[in-house]
This record gives structure tokens, C-alpha cells and sequence, in this order.
């Protein structure tokens, strides 16, 4: 029996310091293998008398099992280390940095656009546009701008030059309203659209550029008086500034288009170098506005007897920059990187009404 | 328009101030821009007296004088050669804000001696231009008096005069919608008709009555001329008017005080006895003039002149500006005075055409009230009767003024229909009463019961909605009612339209691809335009608000290159900017395009993992993506190269097309001539995509999208290596691969390009991972094979050659 237990001792040596799996994988064919040295014991069984057999066969069989998981467990500890050196060889400094990505963005004239465009939308405002090359017609005439008025200097117009043959000057739009008489030359009431876009004068300083952006709003029907245009332009202005309400007057204009006129001013304090709404003493110009001149109904095709109603307007750039505190017009027609990365969206920043305009 | 409190107060009774003076002008429509004040930043200021002066112990050129002052006795150091004992100036405090200097007065040593105050001039008051010394008063008045007090300073107000108001450009006319306003009581004049001594000898013809329909005057002789008095300069200069003479002063008061241009001409110095109004002679004739602000005008047939050598001479441009040669001087004794009614837009066009204005053109042009032609020179006479005495004419009166506006019906139930504010028709009617609108009772059986006829000054107004206006701003825009606008259903889709929505979700996307949107002008240079297909005669603006910005754009290329350009002078060249934008194809109303143009100046940063995705590739990667985004037909797109329009790289750009006809894009690298005529360094990659040429996607209507296809059986991929001529598109391959089976071939990989040993010069190898998506059952090996067979022949029907 001393031969069995020497056996075991030496496998169970063996086995504990085998170095790697491979060494262990040797252990395991000498004790284990075909022609392993307890395998042979267990061959060796079948020669014994079947009461030899009764005596040695679960000698040699707890022999084989302690072994075998002895290996096993051996195996197990070689395999754990060896994963552990393999990770720790795998290292890689993660201070380093990962490549950059260009962050992309969207200008903050084009988000109040969206921001507007939504809040409009929700009022049942729907869009419509126009070209920005415009005749005479539709940006002035039919407007109500009668032939070499002075209030078609103010507007400091960009012509084209005249077409050789006609000799008809055309003009860059001045507003959106030409987008109005398209509309309501094309459309029966009642009407309800805003008209944004690209507007252009010969105006260049520290707070006019000679491109900016509008958007007009439009609203015809049967019984639509000043209290409407009150109360939609408060709502708008309020929802747009993201206020509960707003402090606003209305104060008496002169466009050639509308017939009372209006300003909308919304109280404001400014003493402190920062813009603080619905406080103070002092009134910011917003928008101008007022019911549809009844000579314009009729350029349009609409009966002034049977239908009336409101338009206004607004500089898109210009609420842009009060909302979000731009100082500067200028830059942002300029396409400066580091000006875009300040100022603008991101593209995630959807106006909606779950989670607000920006 | 500007005008003092004082001046007001001759039209209108009222015990408002200054400020709720304003404050009602522009709740009336009266936009005040600024009340100046003078008097509010002289407050600190009083009259002092130097008891002593010595000088200061360590500078020449001080003094430190002993000064009686509101504060009791007062050291205080004064560099004025003039500062001397018992001399009465002004004096400011510790405190004061000094307005000609913008600071404000600390207590501090000069030269070791601490100034308790300082003396000051007219300058550092801003009451005049210039100063030789301190202020040098009149010994009788006493220390302490308010400085304000004494220069007279009244407070100004200057507002917005729109231009359907001419009346407003009289103070007269403003105290009238004032009184309406009820901020006080208009006072009324009677203007006396003055007899004439004698006939007037001059006389007057006119010639051009399309211009000048009616033109009256007199002669005043024996006038003495001179400067005017205290008053009347006090009255001119305190809004801005320089004070010349009396004769001149007297017409320049009448324009502001009546909105009643008005000339005088010195008789002497006139041609013959006939004054002519008539149009300018055409150019080759060249008539010029010499006005009164000493520059030489050419009037031509589109000018109204006024001449005299029966004729002849050109001595004033009519309604805007008299001629040198005429003028009244201190000398004049006898003065033909001129009030006439000249057409507002030949007085306008004047302006524009000359560069000329006046306070008579500006008036003229807005419209000056044709009723006011007699009352302005019969109020003229008697000022200058009353200023430089003299003997007067009769009145010359020639012409026809134009109509006074015509009467119109008009029901008072209007003004609620258009404005909700709900007023008795007598307010109504009191109010248009005030503002000088005559309202009559209509003849019974009229729809509208009443007939307004307007006022002559009121010739911007012309029906029903012009005096709801005119009632609603005196009532005040704050008693509008709040309505809400009724409610009306929002389209389900949402209000944008297909294209609207795409402009929307391509911005978004661009933004998140990492490209910062820009929004450029729509104007380029003509020669840039040329260079980007556009540059045609018919897009150049006749009046750029600068010569690089002379034409319409025909691309948004062109001003993305030199933004990146612009940032990269910045020290900023890794650019990516985008915009969505108009280009102009022509001047029609349909030959505006939306395009999306993405561009990329690539200049990343070095990175230690080496250089990153190809920049050209990753370009061509964000459009697609953009493409999908938007819902255009990708997978039917054809990749055309070498066809792209000459600011591309020719070898390096290609075009998106459903057909040759319908391109849709370009894209590539731009063409470094291109790049470098704009003055930007290359490499510049970009796209540009014609919205309206994408089209939109069909049987969008349905919401519902049909089954997915989810195969429970696994794909397997096959690989396959081609060698082909170099100068074959790979895509070409690509294509024949997928087409060989489409029903089982899901996706075909281009995983490999090689050139060098084991392929023949001028050929490449390409290999291919077909991904295979089994349908119905798993294949067998033999139909794997099939399949295999058909890649393979599908390839080398491009020319492709298996490689073994």
C-alpha cells in the first residue's frame, strides 16, 4: 500500500507545482494518459481476483478521483493567473485623449426662426414663403405704396439692374410682405400664415445689415378686428420670450400697408447693461403691425366690405440677439467658427412643447 | 422734427411737463426720440464769486482762488488765464458732473493743493462750441443762482415725424393732435390779412404748373435788415437753426412754426420784373446754380425752377433751396417774399436726384398744405413788417391750388368693427372734430349716416380705415380689447410642407454631424458669381451696398469658401460650416433654388492614433447621410464622376443624379484655381444639394411602414477578389455583384484595394464581402455555389477577373 500512497504524494507534488497549463497538461498525461501511471493501476484491475478487486478497486479509484480534481483545481489557478497577466499586459492609458469630433450646431437666427415658426404653428399659423428677387408689384404697389412715395425711400431698396428690354427694374424684397399679397392672391380666406425669410436694404452700420431676416404674419376673415392682433401678438411675444406674460403697449405707427398701424413695445429695464423684461421704465420696440389697409384687400383681390384683418412683422436676427443676449448684428452673417460654437444650437435643441423652444 | 416746450406753449394751452408732453405724443403716434433737457445737466451748476486769486505755490500757470460760492467760501485751484479777483463765474461742485469734460469732480490735490469745486467755461457746460476762459458773468448777479436760469436752456423734444404727417413739421400742427389728446387746450389765431400799399411789381408767371400749380408773393420795400432779435434767435437756435437775418429768419420760423415754406428774394438784385416758374432745361442746355448752401446744383427737365431775366436765370430750385445771386443780405431794402405750393414728388425726386435738402424740400416733398399759401404770407408780412418795418404790396397770386380732399361717407360703427373699441359715436365725432375733420350728418336713407370730409392739411387720408386710425390712436391703443383669435384646427400633418419640413431635418442633421451652420449673404462678387456658372447681367444689383456684394449668388458655395478662408486668417482653418440657403438662377419669381451646401476646409488637429477617416470619404459619408435623412431615393441615385462643373476638381468630385437630367448634387473636392481666385487655401471639400431637385418620397400619406423582414436564419458572407483595369469604378463592381442575385444578396462590402506584386501594372484588386441573407431555408453548399458562379459572372461581365 506504501507504493499507492508514495503515488499519490508524488502526483499531488506534481500537480501543485506545475508552473503553467501546458506543464500541468504533461502531470496530467503521466497520471491520467493511456499509458498514465495510475491508469495502469487501473488496467492492472482486471488481472485481480474478484476479491482483490473488491479491496483494491476503491483504493485505486479515490486515487484517480483526487487526482483528477486536483488537476482540475490546479488548472483553474493557472488559467486565473495567467488571464490576470494577460489583462495587465492589455493596459492602455486611457489619459490619452480620444480623436476629437467636430461639433456641429445651428445658427441662432435659424433657431428663433424654428422657435417662432412653432409657437406660430400651435395657433394655427401655417408657412408660407416667397421669392426674395420681387417686382414692383408685389413689394410695393400693391402694398399700398403709392408711385415715388417717400415712404418707398425708407425702405432703402437694392434694384437689379433694368431688364434690357422691358426696362422693368426689379427689386430685392424689402420685407416679407410681397409673401402676403402672393397669399392672398392665391388663397380664398380665411387666411392665416406667417411668411419668414431673407429681406434685403441699403443699410449698412453697427445695428442694420444689408441682408436680414422677417417674418410676417397674416391673418384675414370675416370679423377680425384689433383686439385679435392684440392678443395673438402678447400671446406670441410671451410664448416666444418664454414668459408667463408680458408687459406690452401698442403705440400708433404710419406703414403705408396697414390701416390703424401699430408698434408693439414691451417694458423692459436696461440700467443695469443687462435686458430684464416686464420691469423698469423703459419700452423696447418689438414688431410693427396693424389691420390690412383696405387699398391692399383690393390690389389683393379680396372685398374690404366683406373681409378684414391683421398683419405684422418682425426681424428675426434682431429678437435673436435679445433673446439670447447677442450683442453684435454683424457677426452673425460672418460664419466666424468660434462665433458659431458661442452662439449656436444644438442640433438637438428642437423646439417643442415638451421640453420648451431651445 | 424738434421743437422747445416754450414754442409749444404759443399753440397750446397746458400744464403738462415736458415728459407727459412726450409720453402723449407717442401714445398719439408721435414718436418722441429724445427730450433734451439742457436744464437737467446744468442743475449743479451756480454762480460763484472770486473774492482772490494767487497764484499756485507750485505751478506758474494756476491759480488758487478764494471763491464765494452756494456753499460758503471755497479753495479752489483754476487754470483760466482769466480767473481773477471779483470776476462773477460759474461754479460746479464736488460731485457735479462736468458734461464738455464727461467726468465727475472728485476732491483731489492739484499739485498739493486740494480744488473744493471747480470754475468752469461755456464749453464744459456744452453751451458753447468753444471757450477763451472761465464763464465771465455779470457782476450784478447774485452767488448762488441757478446757472440754468440764466442761459435760458429749455427742454427740446425731437421726434419721428412719419411720412403721411407733414403737418407735424409745424409746432402748430403738433399742438393740434396734442389738444385732440387732451393734454391742453389749442389756442386759435386769427392771421390779419395786411393791405397792400401799392400793386406788386413783380409779377409772376408759371411755366410748369404740373410742378407749381399755384405760386403767390409781394413785395415788403424799405425793409431794414439786420440780425434778429434776442427772441427769435434764442427761438431758432435752440432747435438746431442757425439764426442769418431777419428776412430769412422770419421764412424759417414760419416753416416750423406752420409747416409753411416759404423764400425771399432780394428785389434789387433781380433780372427784370417778371419772376418764372418752370422746369430745369434738358442736359445738353446744362443750366446750373449756385444755392444758397454755396454749392453748384445742374437743374434738369425733371427740377422745378424758378428764374427771372424773363426767364433766363435759374435763381432758386423751386420748393428746395434759392440761389446765391438773390439771397437777402443786411443790406436788402427790398424783399419780394415767395409762398408758393410745389408737387410733393417732383420736390422728392429733387432731393434724390440733386442730393439736396432743405427744410423746404423736406416739407414740399411730405406735402405742405395747399390752404396755407395766403395765411403763410400774410403772417410772414406782418413779422417782418413788425422786425425790419417797410412798406407792403399787394399779393401777386397766380395758378390754382390743388383740390382740398374730397368728402366721403362713413358709418362711426366701423371704428368697432375694425379696432373692438367700443365708443359713443359723439366721442367719435369729437375727436375727428378736434383733429379738423368736418363731419355731417349723411342725407337720411344712407347706409353710412355720416360725411367726413378731411381737412386740407390731411391729405394722407382717404377712406373709412384712415379715421378709425385717426380715432383709435387719440382714444389710445391701451383701451383695445383682448380677443383671442378663434380657434381652428391645425393640419394633422403639422403646418411645414414636405420641402419646409426637409430644410428643417436636414439642418438639424448637418448640425449633429458636426458642420456649425452659417448664414451668408445672398449677394457675391459679379466675377465670383462668373465663376460659379452665374455673374449674368440680369442678377447684378444696380445699387450693392458694396462692389464685392454686386451680385446675386448663383451658388452658397462661393461664400462658405471665403468664410473658411476668413477663419482660417483667424488662425482657424479646421472648418466645417454648412447653410441652407437661396441660390438665383434668374430674376423670375421661379428661378430661386433652395440649396444645402456643406463645406470642409480639413485641417484636423494631429492625433497620436494616426490620421483619422479620409476627409474626401467622410464628406461623401455625411451626405449620404444627410440624403437619407431627408428622404431622398439614395438607393436610386446614380454616382456620376468627371461630368461636375468646372469649379470642381475634376478628378476628385461627382455628382448625384437620378438621370443626366435631374442632378442633384455636386460634391468633391473644389478646384484649387477656383480656390486660390478667392484668395483660400486648399484643400476645400463640399457639397451642394438642390432641394428642389430632390424628389419627394412617395406614399408618404401612409404612416405605416409594412412588415419587417426579420429573417430567423443566420447571413453568411462570401469573399471574393477581382482584379480590374485601374481606371474602373469600383462601384460599377459593387453594383453587378448586388445585381447578381437580389433576392439573397443583402449587402455588398468593398474591403480591400490593392495594387503592386501579383497584379499586373495598371490593374487593381478589389476585394468584395457579399453578405448572403438566406430566405426561406438554410442553403445547401450547392446552391452557396450557385450563387458564387453568378457573383463571378456578373463581375466579369465588367471586366473583372477572379483572382485566384
Amino acid at each position: 500500500m506504501t507504493d499507492l500512497a508514495t503515488l499519490e504524494l508524488e502526483l499531488i507534488n506534481a500537480i501543485g507545482s506545475a508552473e503553467s497549463v501546458a506543464a500541468l497538461e504533461e502531470v496530467r498525461v503521466a497520471a491520467l494518459g493511456k499509458s498514465g501511471s495510475v491508469s495502469g493501476l487501473l488496467k492492472g484491475m482486471g488481472a485481480l481476483s474478484p476479491d482483490e478487486r473488491r479491496e483494491q478497486g476503491p483504493i485505486i479509484n479515490g486515487l484517480r478521483d483526487r487526482v483528477s480534481s486536483a488537476i482540475a483545481a490546479r488548472k483553474a489557478e493557472l488559467e486565473a493567473a495567467e488571464l490576470d497577466a494577460r489583462l495587465l499586459a492589455e493596459r492602455v492609458d486611457l489619459t490619452l485623449p480620444a480623436r476629437p469630433r467636430r461639433k456641429g450646431g445651428v445658427h441662432p437666427t435659424m433657431q428663433v426662426m424654428d422657435e417662432m415658426v412653432a409657437v406660430f404653428a400651435e395657433m394655427g399659423f401655417a408657412v408660407a414663403e416667397g421669392p426674395d428677387i420681387e417686382d414692383d408689384f408685389h413689394n410695393f404697389t400693391a402694398l399700398n405704396f403709392p408711385p415715388k412715395h417717400p415712404a418707398r425711400e425708407m425702405h432703402d431698396t437694392f434694384f437689379l439692374k433694368p431688364d434690357p428690354e422691358t426696362g422693368e427694374r426689379k427689386v430685392l424684397r424689402t420685407h416679407t410682405s410681397p409673401v402676403q399679397v402672393r397669399t392672398m392672391m392665391s388663397q380664398k380666406p380665411p387666411i392665416r400664415i406667417i411668411a419668414p425669410g431673407r429681406t434685403f436694404r441699403k443699410d449698412s452700420d453697427a445695428t442694420h445689415t444689408p441682408m436680414f431676416h422677417q417674418i410676417e404674419g397674416l391673418v384675414i376673415d370675416r370679423d377680425i378686428n384689433m383686439g385679435h392682433l392684440k392678443t395673438t401678438l402678447q400671446t406670441f411675444i410671451a410664448r416666444f420670450f418664454e414668459l408667463d406674460e408680458v408687459q406690452a403697449r401698442f403705440r400708433p405707427h404710419h406703414f403705408p400697408f396697414t390701416e390703424p398701424s401699430a408698434e408693439m413695445d414691451i417694458r423692459c429695464d436696461r440700467s443695469g447693461g443687462k435686458l430684464v423684461f416686464n420691469t423698469g421704465d423703459d419700452w423696447l420696440e418689438i414688431l410693427g403691425c396693424g389691420m390690412v389697409h383696405p387699398n391692399v384687400l383690393r390690389n389683393c383681390g379680396i372685398d374690404p366690405d366683406e373681409y378684414q384683418g391683421f398683419a405684422f412683422g418682425m426681424g428675426v436676427d434682431r429678437l435673436a440677439m435679445l433673446k439670447y443676449g447677442v450683442p453684435d448684428l454683424r457677426p452673425m452673417f460672418d460664419a466666424d467658427t468660434r462665433w458659431l460654437a458661442h452662439y449656436g444650437f444644438s442640433a438637438f435643441a428642437a423646439p417643442n412643447p415638451a421640453s420648451g423652444l431651445s | 422734427m424738434k421743437f422747445t416746450l416754450s414754442w409749444l406753449k404759443d399753440h397750446l394751452e397746458t400744464e403738462a411737463d415736458v415728459h407727459q408732453i412726450a409720453e402723449a405724443m407717442t401714445m398719439a403716434g408721435l414718436e418722441v426720440e429724445e427730450v433734451l433737457d439742457p436744464a437737467a445737466k446744468l442743475a449743479p451748476f451756480t454762480v460763484a464769486k472770486i473774492i482772490s486769486a494767487e497764484r499756485h505755490p507750485n505751478a506758474d500757470r494756476l491759480q488758487v482762488c478764494q471763491v464765494e460760492t452756494v456753499d460758503g467760501l471755497k479753495e479752489i485751484v483754476c487754470g483760466a488765464p482769466n480767473a481773477r479777483a471779483g470776476l462773477t463765474t460759474i461754479y460746479a461742485p464736488i460731485g457735479a458732473y462736468v458734461p464738455g469734460l464727461g467726468v465727475t469732480l472728485v476732491e483731489k490735490p492739484v499739485r498739493g493743493v486740494v480744488s473744493n469745486g471747480m470754475l468752469c467755461s461755456a464749453s464744459e457746460l456744452e453751451l458753447a462750441d468753444e471757450s477763451d476762459g472761465i464763464q465771465e458773468l455779470p457782476p450784478e448777479i447774485p452767488v448762488g443762482t441757478p446757472v440754468a436760469g440764466l442761459f435760458g436752456a429749455e427742454p427740446v423734444i425731437d421726434f419721428e415725424v412719419t411720412p403721411n404727417r407733414p403737418d407735424w413739421l409745424g409746432v402748430a400742427g403738433i399742438a393740434r393732435d396734442l389738444a385732440a389728446a387732451s393734454v391742453g387746450k389749442l389756442k386759435h389765431f386769427d392771421i390779419a390779412v395786411v393791405r397792400g400799399a401799392f400793386p406788386s411789381p413783380i409779377s409772376v408767371r408759371l411755366e410748369a404748373t404740373e410742378m407749381c400749380p399755384v405760386f403767390a408773393g409781394r413785395v415788403i420795400r424799405g425793409v431794414k435788415n439786420g440780425p434778429s432779435p434776442a427772441w427769435l434767435q434764442k427761438r431758432l437756435t435752440a432747435i438746431g437753426l442757425r439764426s442769418i437775418n431777419r428776412l430769412v429768419d422770419v421764412t424759417n420760423l414760419i416753416a416750423y412754426d406752420r409747416a409753411r415754406p416759404l423764400h425771399v428774394y432780394d428785389v434789387a438784385k433781380l433780372d427784370g420784373a417778371e419772376i418764372v416758374v418752370r422746369a430745369g432745361r434738358a442736359a445738353e442746355e446744362a443750366e446750373r446754380l449756385v444755392a444758397l448752401d454755396g454749392k453748384t446744383y445742374a437743374a434738369d427737365p425733371s427740377v422745378c425752377v424758378v428764374a427771372d431775366a424773363g426767364g433766363a436765370r435759374a435763381i432758386g430750385l423751386g420748393g428746395v433751396m434759392g440761389g446765391e445771386t438773390t439771397g437777402c443780405d443786411d443790406d436788402t431794402t427790398d424783399v419780394f417774399l415767395e409762398s408758393a405750393w410745389f408737387d410733393p414728388i417732383v420736390t422728392a425726386q429733387t432731393g434724390r436726384v440733386l442730393g439736396i435738402h432743405s427744410d423746404a424740400q423736406y416739407r414740399f416733398a411730405r406735402g405742405v398744405d395747399p390752404v396755407s399759401v395766403t395765411p403763410g404770407l400774410e403772417l410772414a408780412t406782418r413779422l417782418i413788417l413788425d422786425l425790419c418795418g417797410g412798406e407792403p404790396s399787394e399779393i401777386v397770386f397766380v395758378g390754382e391750388p390743388p383740390a382740398n380732399p374730397e368728402p366721403f361717407a362713413f358709418d362711426p360703427a366701423y371704428v368697432k368693427r375694425l379696432t373692438g373699441m367700443d365708443l359713443a359715436d359723439d366721442r367719435i365725432g369729437t375727436i375727428l372734430g378736434q383733429l379738423g375733420f368736418l363731419v355731417q350728418a349723411a342725407p337720411s336713407g344712407q347706409a353710412e349716416p355720416w360725411i367726413v370730409t378731411p381737412p386740407s392739411w390731411r391729405r394722407d387720408v382717404e377712406g373709412r380705415a384712415d379715421l378709425v386710425e385717426e380715432v383709435a390712436r387719440i382714444e389710445g391703443f391701451d383701451n383695445l380689447p383682448d380677443v383671442a383669435l378663434p380657434l381652428v384646427a391645425i393640419p394633422a400633418g403639422g403646418v411645414l410642407n414636405p420641402r419646409q419640413a426637409r430644410v428643417r431635418t436636414a439642418r438639424r442633421a448637418l448640425a449633429s454631424l458636426g458642420y456649425a451652420e452659417a448664414v451668408t449673404w445672398s449677394f457675391t462678387k459679379q466675377s465670383t458669381a462668373a465663376l460659379f456658372g452665374g455673374g449674368d447681367e440680369r442678377l447684378v444689383l444696380e445699387n450693392p451696398i458694396a462692389a464685392d456684394l454686386d451680385c446675386m449668388r448663383p451658388s452658397a458655395l462661393p461664400n462658405l469658401i471665403q468664410a473658411a478662408a476668413r477663419n482660417a486668417a483667424r488662425g482657424f482653418a479646421d472648418a466645417a460650416l454648412f447653410e441652407i440657403g437661396p441660390i438665383y438662377l434668374g430674376d423670375g419669381p421661379k428661378d430661386q433654388r433652395t440649396v444645402i451646401a456643406g463645406l470642409v476646409a480639413p485641417h484636423a488637429a494631429r492625433h497620436w492614433g494616426g490620421a483619422g477617416e479620409e476627409p474626401l470619404f467622410a464628406l461623401k459619408g455625411d451626405l449620404i447621410a444627410v440624403l437619407e435623412e431627408i428622404g431622398a431615393p439614395v438607393a436610386s441615385l446614380q454616382l456620376a464622376q468627371g461630368q461636375n462643373r468646372d469649379w470642381w476638381h475634376p478628378g476628385r468630385s461627382a455628382r448625384l443624379q437620378l438621370g443626366p437630367k435631374n442632378v442633384m448634387v455636386e460634391f468633391g473636392e473644389l478646384h484649387p484655381r477656383i480656390l486660390k481666385a478667392l484668395d483660400a487655401d486648399g484643400p476645400m471639400l463640399a457639397f451642394e444639394i438642390v432641394l428642389d431637385n430632390v424628389p419627394e418620397p412617395r406614399g408618404q400619406k401612409a404612416k405605416g411602414r409594412g412588415p419587417a423582414d426579420l429573417s430567423s436564419l443566420m447571413p453568411l458572407t462570401r469573399d471574393f477578389a477581382f482584379v480590374v483595369e485601374d481606371a474602373k469604378p469600383v462601384g460599377d463592381l459593387v453594383r453587378a455583384a448586388a445585381g447578381a442575385d437580389k433576392a439573397l444578396i443583402v449587402d455588398v462590402r468593398v474591403f480591400d484595394i490593392y495594387r503592386g506584386k501579383g497584379v499586373d501594372d495598371g490593374f487593381k484588386s478589389v476585394a468584395l464581402e457579399v453578405v448572403i441573407q438566406p430566405r426561406e431555408a438554410t442553403l445547401a453548399e450547392a446552391e452557396i455555389e450557385a450563387l458564387t458562379a453568378k457573383v463571378v459572372a456578373a463581375v466579369e461581365k465588367q471586366g473583372g477577373k477572379l483572382r485566384a
